[in-house]
Parts: C-alpha cells; sequence; structure tokens
C-alpha cells in the first residue's frame, strides 16, 4: 500500500510566452516510511512537481491523479488541502532563509502550524515548540524561542525549518533542495537528521535534488526527470549503479566525483529543451549520445527490466556508455618551482562593524594568510561560507585593500601602486564571478561586455575590437554571430563563458574564478570545467579556483588551500591533500561530502515489459 | 540608541541651517522691496528709507541674516512686514488647521487605498485588479483643485440648494470646542486629500504586496496550512509595511508643512493659506517661517521614521 501514489500527472503554467509544459505524465508510488528521491536539473519539474500537488501554484492546470490517504489530492477543495498541508503534509525547502519571515521569531512561526491545526493555548504551544526545537538539535531551545531567523546560522535555520514541518508528525515530508543553500558539513548533518527524524517519527520522505551523490546515500527509490518526464524510476541502489537511461547515465558521467582528476569530463552537450513545445519524439533524443533514428520522432516507450528499473526510452537494453572514459593518465608534471605570478605574504584584514545601538567592534575576516600561485597552475581555496575565501580573493585581485600583509602580482607590490600603475595591474588579474545571472549587465550586448576591457584600457577599439570580441567568443564556444544579443538570451553555462571570454581578453597574468560552476546544473558545469581546463592547457592560464565543492576542486587543480575562519589550515598537492588529510577540519570536510557509488560492470538485467506510449 | 539619536538631531540641525540660510539670500537677491510694500506708491524716497531702516533691510546681508539667526535661536522669528505682530504665533496659530487636515485625511486614505493596494495585488490581472488599477488612474489623474470643486458642487451647493445643508462650504471649527463640528467641517476636504493621496497608496501597496507574495517565505506559510486570510494580511502584509511608513511618514512631513490647494478651495486658514497670503504680500519674515517651520516637520519625520524601521525590522536592531 503506497502513502502516496501520482497517476499519469500532468501539470502545465499559462505564461506570457504560452504554456509551460512542466510535468508531463509523470506515475511513481512512494512505500510508506520510505525515503523517495527525486533528481533532475533546473527546468526539469521536480519541485513544480510538488508544489502542484500541495496546491501552491494556484494557477497550474493539474491533470492526472495523486492518492494520499485514500483522497485524490487533485481536484481536493482549498479547504481541504490547506487542513492537509502542515497537518499531514510537512514541507520543507531550498534556503531557509529566504523561507523563513523575517519579521516574526522562529517559536511564533513554528507555534503558528499548531494554531493552525489544533485548539491549543499559547503556553502549551510554547512548550511544544521548545520540545520540537529541542529534538532537531537547537541549543537552549526555550531561550532561542524568541529570536529572529537572521539570529540563526543556515544550518540551525535548517533545523528551524525541519522543526516546523514535523511538529504536527505529518505523515509524509516533502523536502525540496534542504541542503543546497548550505555547506558541505552542515549538509551532512542536516540530511542525518532528517533520516533520524524520519525513523523517529515514521514520517514518509520526498527529497528533491539535484545532487546524485546525496541521493544514491540515502535514497530508498529515486525517480529522475528531466525537461518535466519522469526518464527514469526505480530502486536508488539499482538506478546508481547501472543506470538504465542514458541520461541518468550522462549524469553520472558528468560528475568530476567519477573521474580521475585533471582527465576530461563527459558531460552531455546541449542545453536543456524549452518547456514550451511539445517534441514528437524523446525529449532528451537532441542531448542524447546513444540516439537512434526514430528517438526525435517517436515518443519512446517505457521499459521495465528484472530489478524492477523502469525507463522511458527506445534502447532496449538500457543505456550502455556507463562508465566514464579511461582516463588516460596524462602525468601532469609541471616545473617544480614555477614562476610566481601572486604572492600573498601575511595578508590581514580586520573590518570595524557597529550594531544598530552597541558599540563598534572589530571583526578579523582574515588572520594572516600566506599563498602563492606559480604559473601555469590552478590553485584551489576550499573552505565555507564566511571562511574567508571570497574576500581573499578580492584583495588579491586589488578590489580591496587589505588592513596589512603584502600581495604581490609579477613581483609588484599591489599595495604601493599609484593609480596609473594600478591601472595597468588590473589587465594581469581578472574575475569570474559565480552568478552568471547577476554578474552580466542585462542591458548591454554581449559584444559590449566582452569588449569593454579593450575600452576602458584604450587598446583597441572599432572594427579591431570587434575582430578581437568575436575571436574570444570563438575561443569559448559562443557563436561569433551571437555578438549583438543581449545576456537575457543565454542560457547559465553560455552566460558563464561569457565572463570567461571578458576575463580572457587582456591576456591576463591570473584569472580569480569564484565558484564559477556552483550556480550550473552538473552537465553544464562539466561543460564549462573542461572550457577552463582546456584554456589552461592552450593560453597557459593561471587560476585561483575558489569552491565549497571538493570533487570540482579536486578536478581542477594542482594545490589545494583548505580555509577555516580566515586562515589557511592546510595547504598541500591536491592528491596528497585526498589521501592523506593532516587537519582535523580537511578531514571533517572530505568525510562530509558524499561521493557517488563506483559504477558497475554493466548489470545482466533483462527487459520485462515494454509499455508503448499512447 | 542615545548616540544614534544625538547624531540624526545634529544632522537635522545642520540641515535647517542650510536651509534657512538658502531662504534667507532668496529673497534677499529676488526682486521687490519690502519698503514699497508697506508704504504703498504714494511714499517719498525718504520715508522709504526710514521705513527700510526700521526693518533693518538697509544693512549688510551677512549682518541681517547673522542678526536673524542670534534670535532664531531664542524661538523669536522677528516681526511680519504686513501688520508689525510677531512671526512665531502667527504661524503656530495655523498648526492646528493644518494638522487636522493631514492627519485626518491620512487615516482615511490609508483606509481606502492600502485595501484597494492588497485586493489588486491578490487578484492581479482579475477584475477586481482592473477596477482597482482604474481608481489609480482616476485619482492620480484628477486635479485636487477640480476634485475640490467638485465636490463642493456635489456635497454642497446642490444639497443646499434643495434647502439643506450636508456639509459646510468650508471654515474650520477647533477640535477642543466642539468635535462633531470639527469633523463635519473638515470631511470635505478630508476626502478631497484622501482622494488622490489613496490612489498613490494604493499603487504602492499594490507594487509591494506583489513583491512580498512572491517571496520564498511566504509559500512557507501556505505550505503551513494558514487560511489564505492569515498568509495575506499577517505575512504579506507585515512586510509590505515598512515602504508604506517611509512613503507615510514623508507624506506626512511635507503636507504639514501646507496643503496649499486644498485650504485655498475649503477656505481653512492653515499654514498653506499663510505661505500663500505671505508670498503674495511679499512678507519675507513669515515665508521663511514657514519654509524652516516645513524643514523641522522634515527633519522630525526623518527621525520617527528610522526609529519606526528599527522597531518594525528586527534586522536592523
Amino acid at each position: 500500500m503506497a502513502i502516496l501514489e501520482a497517476k499519469g500527472l500532468t501539470v502545465d503554467i499559462p505564461t506570457e510566452d504560452g504554456t509551460v509544459h512542466a510535468v508531463r505524465n509523470v506515475s511513481f508510488s512512494i512505500k510508506p516510511g520510505s525515503l523517495f528521491g527525486i533528481a533532475g536539473e533546473s527546468g526539469s519539474g521536480k519541485s513544480v512537481l510538488t508544489q502542484a500537488v500541495m496546491g501552491l501554484l494556484p494557477n497550474a492546470d493539474i491533470g492526472g491523479e495523486v492518492w494520499f490517504e485514500g483522497r485524490n489530492l487533485i481536484g481536493l477543495p482549498q479547504e481541504e488541502m490547506r487542513r492537509l498541508r502542515g497537518g499531514r503534509i510537512g514541507m520543507i525547502f531550498q534556503d531557509p532563509l529566504s523561507s523563513l519571515h523575517p519579521f516574526y521569531t522562529i517559536g511564533a512561526q513554528i507555534a503558528e502550524v499548531l494554531h493552525a491545526h489544533e485548539k491549543i493555548s499559547p503556553a502549551e504551544a510554547r512548550a511544544r515548540v521548545v520540545d520540537m526545537l529541542g529534538k532537531v538539535g537547537i541549543p537552549s531551545p526555550a531561550e532561542r524561542f524568541d529570536d529572529y531567523p537572521h539570529q540563526f546560522s543556515g544550518g540551525m535555520r535548517q533545523r528551524v525549518m525541519i522543526a516546523m514541518a514535523l511538529i504536527l508528525k505529518p505523515a509524509l515530508v516533502i523536502a525540496d533542495e534542504p541542503t543546497t543553500a548550505l555547506d558541505v558539513t552542515v549538509q551532512a548533518q542536516i540530511v542525518a537528521l532528517l533520516d533520524t527524524m524520519r525513523r523517529e517519527f515514521g514520517t514518509t520522505v520526498i527529497l528533491i535534488t539535484h545532487d546524485l551523490g546525496l541521493l544514491s546515500s540515502v535514497a530508498d527509490d529515486v525517480m529522475v526527470m528531466y525537461a518535466g518526464n519522469r526518464l527514469e524510476y526505480g530502486g536508488a541502489a539499482d538506478v546508481f549503479r547501472a543506470p538504465a537511461h542514458p541520461y541518468t547515465a550522462g549524469l553520472l558521467r558528468s560528475t568530476p566525483a567519477n573521474y580521475r582528476p585533471g582527465t576530461e569530463l563527459a558531460p552531455i552537450g546541449g542545453r536543456p529543451p524549452s518547456l514550451l513545445a511539445t517534441p514528437a519524439g524523446c525529449v532528451f533524443a537532441p542531448r542524447c549520445a546513444e540516439a537512434l533514428p526514430r528517438c526525435s520522432s517517436e515518443p519512446p516507450p517505457l521499459r521495465r527490466y528484472s530489478d524492477g528499473v523502469e525507463a522511458l526510452c527506445w534502447l532496449e537494453e538500457g543505456a550502455s556508455m556507463v562508465r566514464p572514459v579511461a582516463p588516460a593518465a596524462v602525468a601532469a608534471t609541471k616545473s617544480a618551482a614555477p614562476e610566481p605570478v601572486a604572492e600573498v605574504e601575511d595578508v590581514r584584514l580586520t573590518y570595524q562593524v557597529g550594531s544598530f545601538f552597541g558599540p563598534k567592534r572589530s571583526l578579523d575576516v582574515l588572520k594572516g594568510i600566506d599563498l602563492t600561485v606559480g604559473r601555469g597552475e590552478t590553485v584551489g581555496l576550499v573552505g565555507e561560507s564566511g571562511c574567508g575565501k571570497s574576500t581573499l580573493a578580492r584583495i588579491v585581485a586589488g578590489l580591496v585593500p587589505a588592513t596589512s600583509g603584502r600581495v604581490r602580482v609579477l613581483g609588484r607590490d599591489m599595495g604601493t601602486l599609484d593609480a596609473r600603475q594600478w591601472r595597468e595591474m588590473r589587465q594581469q588579474v581578472q574575475l569570474v564571478f559565480q552568478d552568471p545571472f547577476g554578474s552580466l549587465n542585462p542591458r548591454r550586448r554581449v559584444g559590449a561586455i566582452i569588449g569593454d576591457p579593450f575600452r576602458l584600457h584604450g587598446i583597441a577599439s572599432g572594427e579591431e575590437r570587434r575582430q578581437k570580441v568575436r575571436h574570444l567568443m570563438e575561443l569559448v564556444g559562443l557563436n561569433p554571430e551571437h555578438y549583438n544579443r543581449f545576456p537575457a538570451e543565454f542560457s547559465g553555462g553560455q552566460r558563464q563563458r561569457i565572463g570567461i571570454a571578458r576575463a580572457l581578453a587582456l591576456n591576463p597574468a591570473l584569472i580569480i574564478c569564484d565558484e564559477p560552476v556552483s550556480a550550473l546544473d552538473v552537465s553544464i558545469q562539466a561543460q564549462v570545467l573542461n572550457l577552463l581546463r582546456e584554456l589552461q592547457r592552450d593560453l597557459g592560464l593561471t587560476y585561483l579556483f575558489i569552491s565549497h565543492d571538493l570533487s570540482v576542486v579536486r578536478h581542477v587543480c594542482d594545490r589545494i588551500a583548505v580555509m577555516q575562519d580566515g586562515r589557511i589550515v592546510e595547504m598541500e598537492a591536491t592528491e596528497r591533500l585526498f589521501s592523506d588529510p593532516q587537519h582535523d577540519y580537511t578531514r571533517t570536510l572530505l568525510s562530509a561530502s558524499k561521493t557517488l557509488p563506483a559504477f558497475a560492470e554493466r548489470e545482466r538485467r533483462s527487459l520485462v515489459e515494454t509499455r508503448v506510449a499512447s | 540608541m542615545i548616540r544614534f539619536l544625538a547624531h540624526r538631531i545634529g544632522f537635522g540641525a545642520g540641515v535647517l541651517l542650510v536651509l534657512s540660510a538658502f531662504v534667507f539670500f532668496l529673497f534677499f537677491v529676488a526682486p521687490g522691496d519690502p519698503a514699497r510694500m508697506i508704504a504703498g506708491d504714494k511714499a517719498t524716497e525718504s520715508q522709504l528709507a526710514q521705513i527700510r531702516k526700521n526693518l533693518g533691510v538697509d544693512r549688510p546681508i551677512i549682518v541681517q541674516y547673522g542678526a536673524f539667526m542670534q534670535k532664531a535661536l531664542t524661538g523669536d522669528l522677528g516681526f511680519s512686514y504686513r501688520n508689525q505682530q510677531p512671526v512665531a504665533p502667527i504661524i503656530l496659530r495655523r498648526i492646528p488647521v493644518t494638522l487636522s487636515l493631514v492627519l485626518g485625511g491620512a487615516l482615511l486614505w490609508l483606509a481606502i487605498g492600502v485595501p484597494i493596494g492588497i485586493m489588486s495585488a491578490r487578484y492581479v490581472g482579475s477584475l477586481r485588479d482592473r477596477l482597482g488599477q482604474a481608481f489609480i488612474l482616476v485619482g492620480l489623474s484628477f486635479p485636487t483643485f477640480v476634485l475640490g470643486m467638485m465636490s463642493l458642487y456635489l456635497l454642497y451647493f446642490l444639497p443646499k440648494q434643495s434647502g439643506f445643508t450636508l456639509f459646510p462650504a468650508g471654515g474650520y471649527k477647533a477640535l477642543s470646542s466642539n468635535p462633531v463640528l470639527w469633523a463635519w467641517h473638515l470631511a470635505l476636504p478630508w476626502m478631497t486629500l484622501a482622494l488622490t493621496m489613496a490612489a498613490i497608496y494604493a499603487r504602492l501597496t499594490r507594487g509591494q504586496m506583489l513583491d512580498v507574495m512572491g517571496e520564498d517565505y511566504i509559500r512557507t506559510a501556505r505550505a503551513k496550512g494558514l487560511s489564505e486570510r492569515r498568509v495575506v494580511w499577517k505575512h504579506g502584509m507585515r512586510a509590505a509595511l515598512t515602504p508604506l511608513v517611509t512613503q507615510l511618514g514623508a507624506d506626512i512631513a511635507l503636507m504639514l508643512g501646507g496643503v496649499i490647494v486644498i485650504e485655498q478651495v475649503y477656505g481653512l486658514q492653515g499654514v498653506g493659506a499663510l505661505a500663500v497670503q505671505a508670498v503674495a504680500n511679499q512678507d519675507r519674515p513669515i515665508i521663511i517661517g514657514v519654509v524652516l517651520l516645513g524643514g523641522v516637520f522634515i527633519v522630525i519625520a526623518n527621525i520617527v521614521v528610522d526609529l519606526l524601521y528599527v522597531l518594525l525590522d528586527p534586522r536592523v536592531r
């Protein structure tokens, strides 16, 4: 008996551009007490699906059936739906800061759930909330009841959200990317907490995430979605050991964790389709490495295999290109002591902060950093949010002056430059930012954005500049014909290419990449990482690479500096750091990051049933 | 907290000082001779000189400004050129009228504008939203004096013609003497003021609510199973309040310096009417006094709004 069962669920959302077919004919069933994972990249429809079921998308057209506790949730009267929400089905969202109301105390916000569903006195509600806060691991819950969300750290806020979702002991909890906005070490704690709570209360959990490593470690069953379609479905162990659908296989192949460091990743080519059109064949066909001629013209049948895994695919045997291309171990023998491009000596940074009422305090952000980046090398900076890694990058780039210490780029002290020299040095250090959406001016054309460095430094103008920009666009894999387009017309990965092209324009000695791929989906991320590596090989670039994602850092970096609380606690060649970490904090970081299970030799699974699409 | 207040008050004083100098010098370079205004066309040159000497306007401007500021600091803003009475009491007498008009009007425009804005935002794109938008458009397009004339015609003149007095044509009765008469006399001015302002506040509320209702914490509120009314009023409105309060503070402060058109239309002897008369009479001390009063209100309103921010937003504390 399933606790939640969806049959032929379809969600259409009318927009100004037309109808977005966000979810197309998706069926699944969830066993009570299990952890059901929904995996997919952005735009796959995984969040829309659950929100539509919960009645949180009032504009959506929803078709099909979703059965929960003997009732079909689709078409349920609003009042009954409201009583289910929070009462029988709890929800946890991605960003716990924006998901909690900034103006109410966390205690009041949790108590509100009780008041909405039960007749209960304020004192009694308070006692139950305090008890629940204690259960989810908030220290001294009675005192913290009256604190506001901004007074908690990210992980603690997510604990508050979990307390809110679980306080009425709902039968089902939907956790939508609950760990994505959190640091790795905190992610592990939150997942562990969810698991404990699930066992303690016997709650069924739907976990929505793009993080396949996370799913493979906790989920019982998984569903892989792409462009609104359920492409693969089955037991988590079976699916991750031997994916049946080429898309799942492709996702696993583009994950850097599955590779020997320094090798080429095998990304899924192309980009996700528009959800406005309904393709005649398989939605994944245009990007599929194993596509057959009929894939793009006929809707794929549903294949069911002997181990229960189901895939929506024309391939009878399932995906064959499962294993990553065997890494041709190119021993990257870099010259022993390359000439340093950037040297950082005992750099400190102290901010004066004053609260509204209180006196000023000083806050040490960087507490004595020493770092050298050699020519042609990639140095990784890893650490959790707030450890000072981005601040250090800004200081190296000369955007923020250090309180004390010395930064030398190409042997020149950044602190002693006059205005003209500083301008010259600006050409030598360039930045690639995290957010490809926020870091490009939406009202300027791509050609102008990439051409800016030439203009600002008076290097090239007119036709010459246009030539150079076109050349750069070609270099980073953009179509030079798109010279006159606006950033909004590009996808996230393409925008990151624009940022890289801009950074490359002046042949800088050092490129600082500040979380360059963390806003991108796995398949796109692999494309950008490959690009960065190719450019380094061809142009001899030097990178300072900042990331919170250890598998990404491991993949691209020669040396890694682990930062904690404004200090570099360990600095080591990549492989040695991973095989023999010395510092406790490095070990914590390493153990917290989930890696995927190793690919199995292709299983002898046999096709049991084929249902042709109606 | 004390430091913050001291800082803001100091800054406000600076603003007022700059404002006073600006107005003082502005009227000094402006054309027009106060002596001629007082003495009339037939006065001889020696009479004019005597008047100038009495007024003190024959001295260098720096000296005049110094003398003015010295007295101003003790609350003495000089004497009206027109009737030789002290400026400060003349202005202070006018404040209750303007204050009654503005505060009553503000309550009314909030009571009309905010619900319309919320309704528009909740049912965006629907008939109700379009009605709300139409209200906003009409309110913003009608000049205040047209609205005032229309309400006078419809609610005073027409009933009067058919033999009964629905509302008075204007005038002011003190609140302390008779609250009912006070409200009755102010009803039409309040409505006129409120209709224009309600449109502005409806538009502001609509925009704010549209933003806020798209926030993640609103989704959380719904996921908790709260009723839609609670989601909108408790979670949505609470977050949309801050910009409304800012706007309200600025608007009230600005109007306390005089609501010129409405005071004229309804014959209310408020600060605005005084300013108009003073400008017509070139009565410099009064003009300077009114401008400074407006400045004081704006400085105070800014401090009050900042303090309200602290109350409203726990993150600022």
